[in-house]
């Protein structure tokens, strides 16, 4: 996995509650087997007029025009402004291929789903959590001024906005020190193969008819 | 300490925890389909590793099956190429998998149950959100993304932090008609799609314990509607007697010694929740949805919203634009919404009860003019088999439904199940999302016994009222 410390960039702003992964990346896009290549279709039915399938040159589909990601002031936005509840639904980590693969490395929203929420830490992308109030600021901040760029800061766990404000989040220690440092779990998860081996010997014995 | 039921699993199944309180969780069961697999098991060729116990793991090919029972086998290549990756992954590894003309196929969370592969205390997953189904059978069950897949299969574990705890009492006594569906969706209509986010709920109370299995995966099933990961049901007779006898369910003196121990899977007196609301049973009629997301949801007798009678924007400009998609006049009565077709099945509603409880409504009636198609589709090769056994398939059919192989089929779309832009569909599926179904689909959740009723007059109404 990339890792993740400080990230500047362009951000985008989703001004609708409960976005789900259907939505995020529609299920004709789930027949790959590969992790990349979504990106083109990230928001798929919202960002064309026409019905999309694997396979098309998406650079000849007509565009919805009004679609916020459409809009030249936020090409080449890399931090994505949501709504509560962001990422609800299917647990399809292909939401956050697609997310990642078109360029976000950050969601701030007031609340994610559980199971999105995780999945971007798998993926190099850090989501914010910062309140109703925080965000609905950002949001109009954003519609204000073109090109609405902001600094995060993983380590010092900071947004610094062009105003100069500093936004303190939260974020796991254990999740922190994994993005920071790219960490892979299944390796970091092996070294601890014999505490997985005792635990299933006492299990056996405990409760035999679960092996 | 007292504990709750979850509290019970989770204390079960801690390998490790660091001092932050992030911790190493034992995984007894995997369950693993083709869409979100194959980036896992790619993963695991890459860094030449093996799954940490195979037999652990139980595979099956549900969301892109065909359902026609033509016997063509699956015509787009893209899909196609899925199934056989999977079949290709599970021989490599030597993984149990119930290929598509394995009689045993279907919905992966119907044929866990099905074949005692899900038993109480257990840890389950899938790279799938409605794993929290298997929670009616006092398991924690949890659906998970692709990397953890990969993570579950590579070392049995998973890397987790604890939940809190909610429970959801539902008291009284349901009304006639009224099923485990209305129950659900009114629980959700209750607490919201995200009321559950960060808790692991409990479903209790007398009317949950009063439902049988299958009803009880129906509410543990949408779970994840409500925002949370799992959903569960403390273990009681009920759970055992569906389990007896099953070819994954321990036999002789092993099944005794799980019995006993099976009947501490439930919430100690006193046990504390750190969330915990009640629903009046005796209130709950027959749920609706009507707008794009599982919580937009009213009873029969009830009229669609009105966004301009809304005081809070986000809720004013989310209703509008839903009503809009789903082609509804705000305030009109949701008994004059008249869909175009009828799906019955998924993992929510497509077990034996389902399918009797739909052809009860159906038998000897006729499917409305004005209905395109309706559809029946069992979740299993053993419950189509069963239903057919019972005569089922032939009210269905009589009726003037269509008698499927099992499959998701509908419920995504991912096949060639679909509606075309602008159709309404009465589905006992559990998600109403824009294009859930197909693009620009319009979808109403209801109950089995609900999506008959509407096949059958054209509109939505109750089954006592046809
Ligand atoms: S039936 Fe629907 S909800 Fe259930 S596993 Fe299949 S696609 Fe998912």
């Amino acid at each position: 996995m990339q890792a993740f410390t400080q990230l500047e960039g362009i951000v985008a702003p989703m001004d609708r509650a409960n976005v789900d992964t259907d939505a995020i990346i529609p299920k004709q896009f789930l027949k790959s087997i590969k992790r990349s290549g979504f990106g083109p279709n990230l928001f798929d039915e919202w960002r064309y007029l026409d019905h999309g399938e694997p396979g098309q040159d998406n650079s000849k589909r007509p565009l919805n025009e009004e679609f916020v990601l459409n809009q030249p002031r936020y090409q080449g936005a890399t931090i994505l402004l949501a709504r509560e509840n962001f990422g609800c639904g299917s647990s399809r980590e292909h939401a956050p291929w697609a997310l990642l693969d078109y360029g976000f490395r950050c969601v701030i929203a007031p609340s994610f789903a559980d199971i999105f929420f995780n999945n971007c830490f798998k993926n190099a992308i850090l989501p914010v959590v910062l309140n109703d109030k925080i965000v609905d600021d950002l949001f109009s901040r954003v519609a204000s001024v073109d090109g609405y760029t902001i600094s995060v800061d993983l380590p010092e766990q900071k947004i610094i906005t062009p105003e100069g404000d500093q936004i303190d989040f939260e974020v796991e220690t254990f999740r922190k020190h994994c993005l920071i440092n790219g960490l892979d779990d299944i390796g970091l998860t092996l070294e601890k193969s014999d505490a997985i081996k005792n635990y299933e010997l006492r299990r056996k014995t405990e409760a035999p008819w679960l092996f | 300490m007292a504990q709750t039921l979850y509290d019970k699993l989770w204390e079960q199944h801690v390998v490790h925890t660091e001092d932050d309180g992030t911790s190493l969780i034992y995984i007894d069961r995997h369950l693993v389909h083709e869409v979100t697999s194959p980036q896992a098991f790619e993963g695991l060729h890459l860094a030449k590793r093996t799954p940490w116990r195979s037999e652990s793991m139980l595979a099956v090919p549900d969301h892109n099956v065909p359902t026609t029972t033509d016997g063509a086998g699956i015509d787009d290549p893209v899909s196609r190429l899925q199934v056989t990756t999977l079949e290709q992954n599970c021989r490599h590894f030597g993984i149990t998998e119930f290929g598509m003309s394995d009689p045993r196929q279907g919905i992966v969370h119907v044929i866990g149950p099905e074949q005692g592969a899900t038993l109480p205390g257990m840890t389950i997953v899938c790279g799938d959100s409605h794993t929290s189904t298997h929670g009616a059978f006092a398991a924690l069950a949890f659906g998970i993304g692709t990397s953890e897949v990969e993570h579950v299969m590579a070392t049995q574990c998973l890397i987790q932090r604890k939940s809190k705890n909610m429970r959801v009492w539902v008291d009284g006594e349901l009304r006639q008609g009224v099923t485990a569906k209305d129950v659900v969706l009114a629980i959700i209509g209750e607490i919201g799609t995200a009321g559950g986010t960060g808790y692991a709920i409990e479903f209790a109370g007398p009317v949950i314990s009063g439902l049988s299995m299958e009803s009880r995966m129906t509410v543990c099933n949408m779970a994840i509607e409500a925002g949370a990961r799992s959903g569960m049901i403390a273990a009681d007779q009920t759970t055992f007697d569906y389990l007896e006898g099953r070819p994954g369910a321990p036999k002789g003196t092993l099944w005794d010694q799980a019995v006993d121990n099976w009947r501490n899977l439930v919430s100690d007196a006193g046990a504390q929740f750190d969330h915990e609301i009640t629903i009046d049973g005796n209130a709950i009629l027959p749920q609706v949805t009507w707008g794009t997301s599982p919580e937009m949801v009213g009873s029969i007798d009830g009229n669609v919203p009105n966004p301009d009678e809304m005081a809070d924007p986000v809720a004013r400009d989310g209703t509008a634009r839903a009503l809009e998609y789903m082609g509804l006049e705000p305030g009109i009565e949701i008994r004059k919404i008249q869909p175009d077709l009828v799906f019955i099945g998924s993992c929510t509603n497509s077990r034996i009860e389902d399918l009797r409880q739909a052809a009860d409504v159906v038998r000897g009636r006729q499917v409305a003019a004005n209905i395109k198609q309706a559809l029946v589709v069992p979740g299993s090769g053993l419950v189509k088999r069963q239903a057919e056994e019972e005569g089922l398939h032939q009210v269905f059919i009589d009726a003037g439904f269509e008698w499927r192989n099992p499959g998701c089929s509908m419920c995504l779309a991912m096949n060639a199940d679909r509606l075309e832009p602008g159709e309404r569909c009465a589905s006992t599926s559990n998600r109403n999302f824009e294009g859930r179904q197909g693009q620009g689909g319009r979808t109403h959740l209801v109950s089995p016994a609900m999506a008959a009723a509407a096949a059958i007059a054209g509109h939505f109404t109750t089954p006592e009222d046809l």
